[in-house]
């Protein structure tokens, strides 16, 4: 990550709005291929993979037909067909079976044979929307991703420039510290998180001096230790990310603002911001996803969802109503909503990055 | 490229068949033979010190091979924790499932629902031993006038109180549910790091002894359908009751309304509380606390001087599954298993509280430590209701909540019952 390829003939992005119409002429080009294959544990593909080999094959293509005409159409296809196959089996296949399981009666009894299957339309659908909790948890859930989001990128921002400037030392601490937050696996961090937070064994109460403080009880303060947690869990991707972007910014260009003057926050939006701007918007869409999909933290730490469920979000919510009582097609339609949810929101977070004027 | 076209075409051809051929799956788990020879597969629950367990059912089942030649019983421990998915698991692959399972009492009516267990009226009639099963145990292997399975044993809640305490403090144990709470008020007024009475939000068996009490109920039935009751009047009276005991004067709601069954009783047995509902299965994990030596058990109270309220009777069952080719040999092992001697064994080796009145008495006899508890369920414990949807109602958690609810003061008890009823209603009318 830190050796980005680089190439030429790169927008002039990162000049808009610069303080330094010099510096922004020689500007190089935005690591633009940056983050296509980003080690993230999430495993998302990438978003932005097709477009580049479509279009190699779309040269081979051409040339193929060009010798052999008749044949020509399929050979990328042919060439793409393992891939397909793959995407088929994996991705295309589970989202086919969520869609129909949705529309089905499908419970344990359908799955085991005491009853049969009946097809009930959009009936689970209509089901989930007047329940007037579901409405709750997904405004709950869309909230509280928003803060998980806004918080992880801000904190993991900050100390990523705060590892660009420190030495060695404090930098490998602190990207120990990180790593290490990020190796924990989300069921024993929540637990530990639970532990220290504790009203009656918990040193965080002890050394603020809360007394026996219930954090778990109240509904924001609840979802205020969990955001924490995720947070925690979550910013060490960001840091990591973005200061591997960060080390492959031209030492010159933060030269030349530093000469002319810029504050650390004015570097920060004009030069160092514009040039991340790929790798933010890949860094963006993985913590909605995965914020959006939190599931382990809710549901260890405030005991599955909460005093009366005040802590419910979407996923543990489809857990609790629906797989543990092994109501599949309501589960499944629960599913299908998240997965719309999210296609959107990454829809329409391309579309304002397009239209700032970086091509994807 | 001269790779043809015609390679691509099978591809294709294998992915559209891919696509399109899966609905979702459903298996039939009816059974089609009858052997009399071969392996027996059986799941039990792996307990936490699960080695006395094993020795009772080695022998067991070495006293069956000796009498049923060519048959092979292979015995599999499995988690508690994963028993939901291993047991769907088995109900969806006949192929790989077991032949006998072991399953806790509450999802008798939804295994039954999910086709998988099979029908053993005729052979549990016909077995000398099941005379004797209480009851309440009779009713938790019964839906809808079927058996479907054997009880193991049972397992009874009754008042834990630290004798320290009380000895201290002048007090005697209460004998009736309201000088319970008042008892528990008088503690935590005299020491106030205890709790009285420790309580959960999520302790739905340990608050289903107050609605019972008052004369409560958890649904009625009439005509093969269930309706909900915990918004009658005196299912209200119980509630109302139960909560009474959240707050800063025994059980301050900030810690106790999101504790379950286990919480308390820790909180029992580490001495944080003076009394605390606990299950004859508690008893060793109060003896490893600093509770030790320093605690009685006495009944429950009920609301009458002297009665004792209705206890849940919870426990588990042995059944055969509908899928197995080994019937006649599987309801006989069920028999050996779930037998007398067994469960004498099994109460000699784990303390599990025997099915059968009489052994059970032998027990008490041995062991007075289980006394309250047998005085408990002789006084009649009680079920939840044997519908497919208590599995549902229990996963949503539909009575936590209520609880909760008015706990935590989002709701009065009015308000809250009549909720948790409209939910367990929408669940008995969904599963029939």
């Amino acid at each position: 990550m830190t050796h980005q390829p680089t190439a030429p003939g790169a927008s002039a992005a990162p000049g808009r709005g610069a303080a330094h119409p010099g510096a922004s002429a020689a500007v190089p080009p935005a690591p633009r291929e940056a983050p296509g294959a980003l080690p993230g544990p999430g495993g998302t593909a990438p978003p932005k993979r097709p477009p580049v080999p479509r279009g190699r094959e779309r040269r081979g293509a051409r040339r193929g037909g060009a010798r052999a005409p008749g044949h020509g159409g399929w050979t990328p296809w042919l060439y793409l067909a393992p891939a397909l196959a793959v995407l088929g089996a994996l991705l295309v296949y589970p989202v086919y079976q969520l869609g129909l399981i949705s529309l089905l009666e499908y419970t344990q009894a359908q799955v085991s044979g005491g009853r049969p299957t009946s097809f009930q339309g959009l009936g689970n659908y209509a089901a989930l929307f007047r329940d007037p909790q579901f409405r709750q948890v997904l405004l709950a859930t869309v909230v509280f991703a928003a803060a998980c989001v806004v918080t992880t990128l801000a904190v993991g921002c900050a100390l990523a420039v705060l590892l660009t400037r420190v030495r060695a030392v404090p930098r490998l601490a602190l990207m120990l510290a990180a790593l290490g937050a990020w190796a924990t696996p989300a069921v024993t961090g929540s637990t530990v998180w639970v532990f220290l937070f504790d009203p009656d064994f918990g040193p965080v109460n002890r050394v603020l001096g809360l007394g026996d403080f219930s954090w778990t009880y109240g509904r924001y303060s609840a979802f205020a230790l969990v955001l924490s947690e995720v947070v925690w869990c979550s910013f060490p991707f960001v840091m990591v990310t973005v200061y591997a972007g960060i080390r492959a910014v031209p030492a010159e260009l933060l030269e030349a603002a530093a000469l002319d003057g810029a504050s650390t926050w004015r570097t920060w939006r004009s030069v160092t911001a514009p040039l991340l701007r790929p790798i933010l918007l890949v860094v963006t869409i993985q913590s909605v996803i995965w914020d959006f999909k939190v599931f382990t933290q809710i549901y260890v730490m405030t005991g599955g969802g909460g005093i009366a469920g005040q802590n419910l979000v979407l996923n543990v919510y489809a857990y609790q109503k629906a797989f543990a009582s092994s109501q599949y097609s309501l589960g499944s339609a629960i599913g299908v909503v998240m997965l719309l949810i999210l296609l959107a929101v990454t829809l329409v977070h391309l579309r304002l990055v397009r239209r700032q004027g970086e091509e994807l | 490229m001269k790779l043809p076209a015609r390679l691509v075409a099978p591809v294709a051809a294998a992915l559209v068949i891919a696509a399109t051929a899966c609905a979702p799956q459903t298996s039939d788990t009816g059974a089609t033979r009858d052997e009399k020879a071969g392996t027996l597969r059986v799941w039990l629950f792996q307990e936490v010190a699960n080695k006395p367990k094993e020795r009772v059912v080695d022998a067991a089942v070495a006293a069956f091979e000796k009498r049923h030649e060519g048959a092979d019983v292979q015995v599999e421990y499995i988690p508690v924790d994963a028993r939901a998915q291993r047991v769907k698991a088995a109900f969806n692959d006949p192929a790989s499932a077991p032949d006998v399972i072991e399953y806790g009492n509450t999802d008798t009516a939804g295994y039954v629902e999910d086709g998988g267990l099979a029908d053993i009226s005729a052979e549990f009639g016909a077995w000398a031993d099941a005379r004797d099963t209480d009851p309440t145990a009779r009713a938790s292997v019964t839906v809808d006038g079927k058996v479907y399975g054997a009880p193991l044993f049972v397992g009874v809640r009754a008042l834990y109180y630290r004798t320290d305490v009380f000895r201290e403090l002048g007090l005697e144990p209460p004998g009736t549910q309201a000088e319970l709470i008042a008892t528990a008020k008088k503690i935590r007024k005299a020491r106030p790091e205890l709790y009285g009475l420790a309580v959960g939000g999520a302790y739905t068996y340990g608050a289903l002894p107050f609605l019972w009490a008052h004369g409560g109920e958890l649904a009625t039935r009439s005509g093969g359908s269930y309706t909900s009751a915990v918004d009658g009047p005196a299912a209200r009276r119980g509630i109302a009751a139960y909560t009474s005991l959240f707050g800063d004067d025994n059980c301050p709601a900030a810690t106790c309304a999101s504790m379950g069954g286990n919480a308390t009783v820790t909180a029992f047995a580490s001495g944080k509380a003076a009394m605390a509902i606990g299950g004859d299965f508690s008893h060793a994990a109060v003896e490893a606390g600093a509770a030790k030596g320093k605690y009685a058990v006495v009944p429950l109270p009920g609301v009458a001087a002297g009665s004792i309220a209705p206890a849940f009777a919870g426990g588990n069952n042995l059944g055969v599954l509908r899928s197995s080719s080994h019937r006649t040999l599987a309801v006989d092992l069920v028999k050996s298993l779930a037998g007398k001697d067994a469960q004498r064994a099994l109460f000699d080796a784990m303390g599990f509280l025997p099915t059968y009145t009489d052994v059970r008495a032998e027990a008490a006899r041995k062991q007075p430590f289980v006394k309250p508890f047998i005085d408990t369920l002789a006084a009649g414990a009680k079920f939840v209701p044997a519908s497919p949807a208590w599995g549902r109602i229990d996963a949503s958690l539909v009575l936590p909540t209520m609880f909760q609810e008015v706990v935590s003061g989002r709701k009065d008890v009015a308000a809250a019952s009549r909720d948790a009823a409209g939910k367990m209603n929408a669940a008995f009318s969904s599963a029939g």
